[in-house]
């Protein structure tokens, strides 16, 4: 156990994050290595199904990150998608997952430090309250 | 109230304003009222109204839209409160065109949950049933039992804060005033109070007794795509066993498609064989939507469904500074 180390899921937006995270990358910005990238197009892109699939397949965590508000490359991707997350997140604090498995954050492009920030936020947060055990298969 | 209606039926499949009406007959089994379709005036006196009217005859608007709305049916339909707010939500969402429906509005009391009749009845077959007064009477070999309306109602109904249409063309009978139920968060509130680790465990408890046979999602007025994420294969998301965590996750999903659509008519519920508790997740996602958009689902049919919707700038707590 006191070698575990945290696997999380970044969900990044192509046009903001994802380029964040390469900003990051060419800075030489270090960061914990514990995160998992999928890029997608538009946090809008992003299902609640990504989400619960990615807890379920046994990650400790997940991250969606996309464009500030304003700032989506959709005009409204993010908008939608942050309706979405409004009503995600309290459901499932209310089943009992942890708020810190499952966070949200907007990154541009712009923002290499602060997304390397971000991340080392989210796996510290992650590595405090441990390993998931729930909605995991086969846990 | 019920001749009213059937007259008013009869005037208006006479007249040529809708040529199909749909309401509720008296079914083979006494609790249970069966949608009926009336296609001409004669045919109007197999129309009732009573608590067993619990199916949702909305639904019949998406789930057989082909038959009835594509092919420009001009179409009554009967609605307690809840099945109105259905109506309200299909013509927000452009399943139906206002001037092919003819809503008619019918005062509701609630409607039965027949589990908890089978309870009050100790097993034993109901064979009649009448009501008067707030008194329900079921009778069958052996029984005669007269019971309180709180006793044998839907949950749901316990709760109702719309029993009757906001949005209509006709109103039969007297509305009764929409009182917001205060209890309407109660059990909600009750299960909030938990730890995390209780919550987690009472879900669980709840949510293993899942069979999958999706009797929930098939007879609730909101769930109508095409193909539901569940019966996708390719990608399958979701696996299709009562594996617990899959189970779980296609409650949460299909409670997210349903927030702020969903109209609270306790449909699952009483359709659920395992008797689960599922409208604490509904009423979770309703009180949020309300709480952080204004909207409640199926009030008014010229606002747009909140989860198709966004203002700028909208409370975001929950995202990372």
């Amino acid at each position: 156990m006191k070698d575990w180390q945290p696997r999380i899921l970044a969900i990044l937006c192509n046009w903001c994050s994802y380029a964040g995270a390469d900003l990051a990358g060419v800075s030489r910005i270090q960061y914990p290595p514990n995160i998992r990238v999928v890029r997608i197009p538009c946090s809008g892109r992003v299902d609640p199904l990504f989400i619960m699939k990615g807890l379920q397949s046994g990650f400790d965590g997940v991250l969606v990150s996309g464009c500030h508000p304003g700032d989506c490359h959709y005009l409204s991707g993010n908008f939608v998608a942050r309706r979405r997350f409004a009503v995600l997140k309290p459901l499932l604090e209310m089943i009992g997952i942890e708020p810190e498995r499952v966070q949200f954050s907007w990154i541009s492009a712009g923002e290499g430090e602060r997304f390397a920030q971000v991340m080392t936020k989210v796996t510290n947060d992650i590595k405090k309250i441990g390993p998931a055990r729930r909605l995991v298969k086969g846990a | 109230m019920v001749n009213e209606l059937r007259e008013k039926v009869k005037k208006l499949l006479a007249g040529g304003e809708v040529e199909l009406v749909i309401g509720w007959e008296k079914g083979s089994r006494a609790l249970a009222a069966t949608p009926v379709f009336i296609d001409s005036p004669k045919e109007a006196d197999r129309l009732i109204f009573d608590s067993t009217c619990g199916n949702n005859p909305a639904v019949y608007f998406t789930k057989d839209s082909r038959r009835l709305v594509k092919a420009g049916k001009k179409i009554g339909v009967v609605v307690k409160g809840c099945d109105a707010r259905s109506m309200s939500l299909y013509l927000a969402e452009k399943q139906v065109k206002r001037e092919n429906v003819v809503i008619i509005g019918v005062p509701c009391r609630g409607v039965i949950d027949t589990d908890k009749v089978a309870e009050a009845a100790g097993g034993r077959e109901v064979l009649e049933y009448s009501e008067q007064d707030g008194k329900m009477t079921v009778r069958g070999k052996d029984l005669d039992l007269t019971l309180d309306a709180n006793e044998v109602l839907s949950n749901s109904c316990l709760t109702c804060v719309y029993p009757d249409a906001r949005e209509y063309d006709i109103f039969i009978g007297k509305a009764r005033d929409g009182e917001p139920g205060k209890e309407q968060n109660a059990a909600l509130d009750e299960f909030e109070k938990l730890s995390p680790e209780e919550r987690w465990e009472k879900m669980t408890e709840i949510y293993s007794r899942c069979i999958r046979c999706y009797a929930c999602r098939n007879v609730c007025p909101s769930c109508y795509c095409n193909e539901c994420f569940v019966d996708q294969n390719d990608p399958q998301w979701v696996g299709k066993t009562p594996e617990i965590t899959d189970t779980m996750i296609f409650h949460i999903i299909r409670n997210l498609h349903v927030a702020g659509r969903c109209v609270e008519c306790g449909a699952c519920e009483r359709a659920c064989p395992m008797g689960l508790e599922l409208l604490l997740l509904n009423r979770k996602a309703a009180r949020e939507v309300e709480e952080r958009f204004g909207y409640v689902t199926g009030i008014d049919s010229g606002e747009k469904p909140a989860m198709a919707d966004f203002r700028e700038d909208e409370k975001q707590d929950f995202i990372m500074g």
